[in-house]
């Protein structure tokens, strides 16, 4: 079962070619899947090798192998986490039941809904970041951008298997949309909006597979809960690709911290400018836009489809087996909300909160993130600290929107934040500084001037291994 | 018991852009295309309690619409053609607020969907009889609600991105109905296929793209980045189309009654309108009264404008009867007594007469949707023809507009009747007849012998034409009134309501009656229904903790 088949056009476990109809379902929305990614992926490297992992089993240990591969000809596929036998459904109105193996009729529109907008933000991100390639600060990064391209590539294989599989003439005609849609296209944008901001510079990629990968990861915990059984399945072996786009991500700002503590280390009272590196301040206002930016991801603080995916078993919380009590029926959610101007403490139906919920574990686990960054400031002996700005910093969805709130959460009048906007945020100047930086290093064994190097390579390949090759 | 209480503050009913929260009106520099840009204000609801989140309405913001399609047929009588949209991002209108809803009383859920109604209804008349054409530009999704006041337009673009949809959720969602003519309008204005119409209600996200095209759920589809240009062109051609209309400008002064108490009860006193409402026996007084002068010509009339004597008798009339529905749910019966000079309604009527695509036409088009408005109340009505009381023309249309009349047989009391233009058609209801034709639907034959009566008839005489319910002399009448007075307030409330609301409209169904008669009618049961608005009913458990539990059983 665990097993993949790749002697089929489509490698699977899935027992594919058992279902004939299917098989070619898929067989006919592959070649739309492959122009779309010669023409919306990293373009400009098609015809390069790259040092790629692909998944060849879906057991725990080793899952992954390593070879060179072109990436349009990158064996995408469908695997899902072992059916585990007599399953239940492990939260909400239908707790205790089998879980579903078919798409319940009730439900249907609601999954189909969920399924689509977890699949527009897998082909989004690729559109996004297809013109980093030009300004890799290594070939050691750059391939750790094109294993993520590739893996948010199979994410949407996922997705569109489910599709197919289960939602008839609807799921193949969205299928075909989620190719269709385009990041920050006029016509057809991606459906949430942080997946239609352009990702132009590598400390914003950093920041993206650190912080917006990550609400990724927390979507995908409520999902792998899912009473529907395939669902779940599918999302939790996504888990495991998920993980690796977030090490690149916080290693990613990581050594980018480290390289400024080096510079400010050996050379101090200087500005770090004057070699090369970012500064501290610079670093903080980046994490402080795509940390809240990707705080929106989890929607309204008090929301009624929250409350119908969890009662309805098709969303549950994050690591639900933690909880003792999986109904969330009679229980309250004490929150900070902010109406008429004003911020009013209210206890609300747990069901309605779950977004919060969510929320609270993806701050946690930013928090964990920002102490990884403290220790290398640390260990240089730099007294400079990184922190996560207040969820309500900067908000462009939920109730917070509505108002202005510093890094502390404190509410602030219009007049305050123009005035301080410009130490809490990325300003003109300071992105043209990080984009000036942004200018290809691609030798075997190099690396730009505002990064430190890996600590160990890919793998276990040595430092100066050609991972792509140009 | 001088005050009754009721679940929430009075509906205020007069507005003016100045004090929009929700709606933004703007007209095009050269005059020809306005739009009406729906952009609701979450914490500006009528009452507490609820948030008008995603462009969902209330009353208020019904009102507000109401109010705009009002100004534009008399203050912007250049403007051919009426563009709606969102002026939220990728929302056009997400329907009746349902928090609204499910915190509202029944009788107050009756109302809010007979006063949504016929607003929609006003924007089909509006494009009928003054050919204003309107355009439903949905900029983002239009669901429930919001989907069905684009249907209430003569033509919708959706916009293409890949994402924003039609639909109605009420089945799939809420356990109720898209009952502001959704379903009506499905079939009988867009003649969708019933079996696709099924399916369309059952899916709550909707119908978008191609298939809404293919399935004439939307005229055209446009993408984002031609969005507003092909919006304006669409609107341009539409304006082609358009009746033009000449007008000088009429602004509408608000309407506000004076309110003075009276023994049981308060007394509102309009200009040519007055309602004493008495608690005690639950019986209103509403007065209709013609000044002795009046505009002797279609100049005139222009020249008055909104104080042309009709024309602010009809909207405080019109106010009148929205008060006594929304604030007064104790009143059972009106007792209307039309008085004043007979002159003024010949000679009014005279001028209202024909075809006119200027202000008079528009006063014309008014009196029509108001005498519609008393149809479709929920109150008995009855007409009082005693001494004193002029029955001529667009007054006789009440006394027919009336479940009863009572007329007074008497040598020495003058009770006036008279023919006139507004008598043979000028005024149709919502079942496309006059009133005449309706009262004598099984004897057609009698229509025209009351329009051959003259201008001026006596009180047996109408008895003898078939014009009064009763027609006691002098001796009988108090004792008569005071029994069926006394009796109408003892049966069911809504026992009597069902009842007039069968009679009232006889003959040929046509969508209005449909929506009024058959969609409200189911919609107002099941509005009762447990499954609905039981504990755990689809409408109540809506965006709560709860899913709903059904009782199975098919009625």
């Amino acid at each position: 079962m665990a097993g993949i088949d790749y002697s089929q056009k489509i490698p699977n476990n899935v027992e594919l070619s058992s279902d004939k109809r299917l098989q070619r379902a898929l067989e006919e929305w592959q070649p739309n899947y492959i122009e779309w990614w010669k023409s919306m992926g990293p373009t400009d490297f098609n015809m390069n090798d790259v040092y790629l992992r692909t998944a060849v089993s879906v057991d725990a240990d080793g899952w992954a192998h390593y070879g060179f591969v072109k990436m349009p000809e990158y064996r995408w596929g469908i695997f899902l986490e072992p059916q585990q036998a007599g399953r239940k459904i492990g939260f909400g109105d239908h707790m205790g039941e089998d879980a579903w193996q078919q798409v319940p009729g009730e439900y249907r529109n609601w999954l189909r809904r969920l399924i689509v907008t977890q699949g527009d933000t897998e082909p989004a991100s690729v559109e996004q970041q297809r013109l980093l390639g030009h300004t890799a600060p290594s070939l050691y990064d750059l391939r750790n951008l094109f294993q993520v391209n590739v893996e948010e590539g199979r994410h949407l294989w996922a997705m569109v298997y489910l599709l197919h599989t289960y939602f008839g003439r609807d799921g193949r005609e969205e299928a075909e949309e989620l190719l269709q849609r385009r990041s920050g296209n006029a016509d057809h944008p991606r459906i949430l909006g942080t997946f239609n901001e352009p990702c132009e510079d590598w400390l914003s990629f950093f920041c993206f597979t650190m912080f917006t990968d990550r609400d990724g990861k927390f979507q995908l915990l409520t999902l792998a809960e899912s009473g529907f059984d395939p669902l779940a399945r599918t999302c939790r072996f996504m888990l495991t690709e998920e993980a690796h786009h977030m090490f690149v991500g916080q290693t990613g700002v990581g050594r980018v911290i480290e390289r400024t503590c080096q510079v400010m280390k050996e050379n101090p009272g200087q500005d770090v400018r004057k070699f090369g590196a970012i500064p501290m301040e610079i670093i903080q206002k980046y994490i402080n836009f795509w940390s809240s930016s990707s705080t929106d991801l989890f929607g309204a603080e008090v929301s009624s489809n929250s409350a119908n995916f969890f009662s309805a078993g098709l969303k549950g919380r994050a690591y639900e087996e933690r909880y003792e009590e999986h109904k969330a029926l009679d229980q309250t959610y004490s929150m900070e909300r902010f109406l008429e101007g004003k911020l009013v403490h209210e206890d609300v139906a747990l069901r309605n909160a779950m977004n919060e919920v969510l929320r609270d574990e993806y701050v946690k686990d930013n928090q964990k993130g920002i102490a990884y960054w403290n220790r290398i400031c640390e260990k240089y002996e730099n007294p400079f600290r990184f922190s996560l700005p207040h969820r309500r910093f900067n908000r462009k969805i939920g109730e917070y929107s509505a108002g202005r709130f510093d890094l502390e959460g404190h509410q602030i009048s219009e007049h305050t934040w123009n005035q301080k906007v410009s130490e809490w945020l990325p300003t003109v100047e300071d992105k043209i500084y990080v984009k000036s930086l942004m200018k290809p290093v691609l030798e075997k064994g190099k690396i730009a001037s505002w990064v430190a190097p890996p600590p160990k390579g890919v793998n276990d390949q040595p430092a100066d291994y050609e991972y792509v090759k140009l | 018991m001088a005050a009754t209480t009721y679940d929430r503050p009075p509906v205020r009913l007069q507005t003016h852009p100045t004090h929009y929260k929700h709606w933004k009106l703007s007209v095009s520099p050269d005059g020809e295309i306005a739009t009406l840009t729906m952009a609701v204000d979450p914490q500006g609801g009528e009452r507490d309690g609820y948030e008008l989140k995603l462009n969902s309405y209330d009353i208020g913001v019904d009102v507000e619409l109401n109010d705009a399609v009002q100004r534009i047929r008399f203050e912007h009588p250049q403007v051919k053609a009426v563009v709606l949209t969102g002026g939220l991002d990728r929302v056009f209108c997400a329907g009746a607020n349902i928090v609204m809803l499910r915190s509202s009383s029944h009788a107050f859920k009756v109302n809010f969907c007979k006063y949504t109604n016929e607003t929609r209804l006003g924007l089909e008349d509006a494009s009928r009889r003054s050919g204003i054409k309107f355009l439903a530009a949905l900029n983002g999704t239009a669901s429930g609600g919001g989907y069905e006041l684009a249907l209430a337009c003569d033509e919708i673009l959706l916009v293409d991105d890949r994402n924003s949809a039609v639909s109605f959720p009420e089945v799939p969602l809420l356990g109720v109905l898209p009952g502001t003519g959704g379903l009506t309008r499905i079939t009988d204005k867009r003649m969708i296929r019933r079996d696709r119409c099924d399916v369309f209600s059952t899916i709550a996200e909707g119908i978008k793209g191609k298939r809404a095209v293919e399935w004439n759920l939307v005229d055209g589809l446009l993408p984002l980045s031609k969005w507003k240009e092909g919006v304006a062109e669409r609107a341009k051609a539409l304006a082609a189309k358009a009746t033009t209309r000449k007008h000088e400008p009429v602004q509408l002064e608000a309407i506000e009654p004076e309110c003075t108490p009276i023994a049981h009860g308060e007394k509102y006193t309009y200009t040519y309108v007055s309602v004493e409402l008495d608690h005690a026996t639950r019986v209103a007084k509403l007065t209709v009264t013609a000044p002795a002068t009046c505009a002797q010509t279609r100049a005139e009339a222009v020249a008055q404008g909104t104080a042309w004597w009709i024309m602010r008798a009809m909207r405080e009339l019109d106010d009148a009867v929205c008060r006594l529905r929304f604030n007064h749910l104790d009143i059972a019966l009106v007792l209307v007594r039309c008085t004043g000079s007979a002159a003024t309604l010949h000679t009014t009527d005279a001028l209202l007469a024909g075809e006119d695509h200027g202000f008079v036409g528009e006063v014309q088009h008014l009196v029509r949707r108001v005498l519609k408005r008393v149809d479709l109340s929920a109150k008995s009505f009855y007409a009082v023809a005693d001494g004193g009381t002029v029955w001529v023309g667009s007054f006789l249309e009440i006394l027919l507009a009336c479940d009863r009349s009572f007329v007074l047989v008497d040598d020495d009391a003058a009770v006036q009747f008279g023919i006139t233009a507004a008598n043979s058609g000028l005024y149709p209801m919502s079942n496309e007849l006059s009133r005449l034709a309706t009262r004598f639907l099984g004897t057609p034959d009698k229509v025209g012998q009351v329009l051959a009566a003259g201008t001026s008839f006596d009180a047996a005489t109408a008895d003898e034409l078939g014009l009064a319910t009763y027609a006691p002399d002098a001796i009988d009448w108090d004792d008569e009134l005071r029994l069926a007075i006394e009796e109408r307030c003892a049966f069911s409330p809504d026992a009597l309501t069902g009842m007039e609301a069968n009679l009232r409209f006889p003959g040929p169904e046509t969508m209005e009656t449909k929506i009024f008669g058959r969609l409200s009618a189911w919609q107002n049961w099941i509005f009762q229904r447990p499954n609905a608005v039981g504990a755990r009913g689809a409408l109540q458990c809506y965006g709560t903790p709860n899913r709903p539990e059904f009782d199975h059983l098919r009625t």
